[in-house]
């Protein structure tokens, strides 16, 4: 019995005192067991979901057999990797920018850099319903364009989440490697490809997963920016989170929580892999 | 750090495509928003941007007044909710054993990931009519019931499931369920820097545990505290999903009223000014800890 260990408790073991226990394990239960639920019933072989009936694959397979659920989660990828791409360069570049430079309006950059992370989502949402509105941005191109109005606003939210996090990176960069790269006749290019790059890569890969993460996420940003032709993922199984609960709506959920929580775990272990040989 | 103008196509290489971005993908479309909150709607789709602050006039009505007053109430409910619960939580992380640490740190983390609709979907099954909540409640009833009847008492009346959704009450514990990381982990880097010494100092001169947190722990963690009060109750007064979903008829939130204005009720300059509204008040939130944050810096 863990609970009732032989060494007395000291008076700053709050950890292991019942009470204390007794709250933590009540506010995780409280966290996860919703969770729990949905997974484990996506599993069960009824579908009044309640009583279980038995183990069964059969709504992953109704999932996957939904062509609707399908389109939306190729779309919700195919956004998630275009936001992801733009967002490491974008991102990139400005967290060096931030780093090196002093200039001019530097607090006023870093200020509007932080907005996209601090506006209320619902803000950002209207505000790219009525830019794209007020451009008549097209919304009949053929398959990958027509994901453009969504793919930019995703961009913008997550870009800056990407330099928050290269930067950071950054911060424990030893100047004198650069120079001392061009002090031996590297030029800019080349000290920022071979010496800098390679420093900020682990925090451009864990700013990637971010970026992928909240892309694939979003909800509110993207329920304004979609037509009906660019459902994505979250949208779709909103949709029918408004129509009923269905095990078919806990089987696609729980898909896409199995998918973050992979995304989460590659990203927790190559930041301390990065750790190890930093 | 450099000057830029001694490294000039460096830092336009740099600085071009961020900067350009921003400018048009951000600030212009609110830049674009804040100006139709000075228009009015002529047409379907056309807005004369007159200059008028008819809409802001409108906002103080108190049928809106009355929304953005029950936002402010909720979120800060929610907030000392998330508070109340999260504050032992973050204390027992700070002083589990170190193995346990970050074990602890992912298990609150890990919901945080997990996307906010499935979230509060995970919500809506377990507290529904037929949901898990209901069952159980109505199972301890029926066994009260028979305990009753064994000792020759009259039974209880037939078990009536409770409606735990579409009320404030489901908007209220939707909104603490998806915040309650938010507020953890900024009290724990609180909590974990503070110097363990003094706690142990005032409980050897004989204070109760009690009075040591409420004395000491609370006043030194007041940094922390106070950024995951900021940090949660700013996007739970934005909130918009847990409220459309979990809400009734009765518990809408600003953000609520705004979509109604671009989506159905299709009075964008309206819905500018309101979001304009919640947008200025999610600033001065973030300046205010931005000013605090200062001075408690420039005091060390």
């Amino acid at each position: 019995m863990t609970l009732f260990k032989r060494t007395p408790i000291a008076p700053l073991d709050y950890t292991r005192r019942l009470w204390m226990r007794a709250w933590v394990g009540a506010t995780l239960f409280f966290l996860y067991a919703p969770l729990l639920v949905l997974i484990a019933f996506s599993f069960n072989d009824s579908s009044r979901n309640i009583v279980w009936r038995g183990f069964t694959f059969k709504y992953y397979g109704k999932v996957f057999e939904n062509d609707a659920l399908v389109t939306a989660l190729g779309n919700s990828l195919t956004i998630a990797f275009l936001a992801t791409l733009f967002s490491i360069v974008l991102g990139t570049l400005a967290a060096v920018l931030l780093w090196r430079f002093r200039f001019p309006l530097k607090a006023g950059l870093e200020g509007v850099m932080s907005l996209p992370i601090v506006v209320p989502e619902i803000c950002m949402g209207v505000a790219m319903l009525v830019f794209f509105a007020r451009l008549d941005w097209p919304s009949d191109l053929p398959w990958p364009l027509n994901l453009s109005a969504i793919t930019i606003a995703h961009i913008t939210f997550c870009f800056p989440f990407v330099t928050m996090v290269v930067r950071a990176r950054l911060a424990g960069f030893n100047k004198e490697q650069e120079e001392a790269a061009k002090d031996l006749g590297a030029s800019d290019w080349q000290a920022f490809r071979d010496v800098l790059l390679p420093h900020m890569k682990p925090g451009i890969i864990a700013g990637a997963l971010l970026a992928f993460t909240l892309s694939l996420d979003d909800f509110v940003i993207t329920f304004f920016t979609s037509g009906p032709n660019t459902i994505t993922f979250p949208v779709k199984v909103y949709s029918m989170v408004r129509f009923s609960v269905t095990p078919e709506v806990n089987a696609a959920s729980a898909l896409l929580i199995f998918l973050t929580i992979l995304l989460t775990t590659v990203a927790l272990k190559l930041q301390d892999f990065s750790k190890a040989t930093a | 750090m450099q000057d830029w103008n001694r490294q000039k196509p460096a830092f336009l290489a740099l600085a071009t495509a961020p900067v350009l971005w921003l400018l048009a993908f951000f600030i212009l479309p609110l830049g674009i928003v804040w100006l139709y909150s000075f228009g009015r709607n002529v047409g379907l789709t056309d807005i004369d941007i007159s200059g008028t602050f008819a809409n802001y006039a409108r906002a103080l009505e108190p049928l809106y007044l009355e929304i953005f007053g029950k936002s402010v109430a909720v979120a800060a409910l929610t907030t000392l909710l998330c508070l109340v619960i999260g504050f032992p939580v973050a204390l027992a992380i700070t002083f589990a054993q170190p193995k346990w640490r970050p074990w602890l740190l992912l298990a609150v983390m890990l919901p945080f990931w997990t996307n906010l609709l499935i979230r509060t979907y995970a919500l809506i099954t377990v507290l529904r009519t037929q949901g898990y909540v209901n069952k159980s409640l109505g199972f301890l009833w029926d066994q009260a019931s028979s305990v009753k009847a064994f000792l020759g008492l009259a039974p209880l009346p037939t078990w009536e499931p409770l409606e735990l959704l579409y009320n404030n009450f489901a908007v209220i514990l939707g909104l603490v369920y998806v915040h309650l990381p938010f507020m953890v982990l900024p009290l724990y880097a609180a909590l974990d820097r503070m110097d363990k010494s003094l706690i142990e100092a005032s409980l050897d001169l004989g204070a109760g545990h009690l009075r040591t947190i409420t004395r000491i722990v609370a006043p030194l963690a007041a940094p922390g505290i106070i950024s995951g009060v900021i940090i949660t109750f700013v996007p739970a007064l934005g909130a918009y999903l847990t409220p459309d979903l979990m809400g009734g008829p009765d518990s809408q939130m600003i953000a609520n009223v705004i979509e109604r204005q671009f989506k159905r009720a299709n009075d964008w300059p309206f819905g500018a000014a309101l979001s304009f509204l919640l947008m200025y008040a999610t600033f001065m939130l973030i300046a205010l800890q931005a000013l605090r944050t200062r001075k408690i810096e420039a005091r060390q």
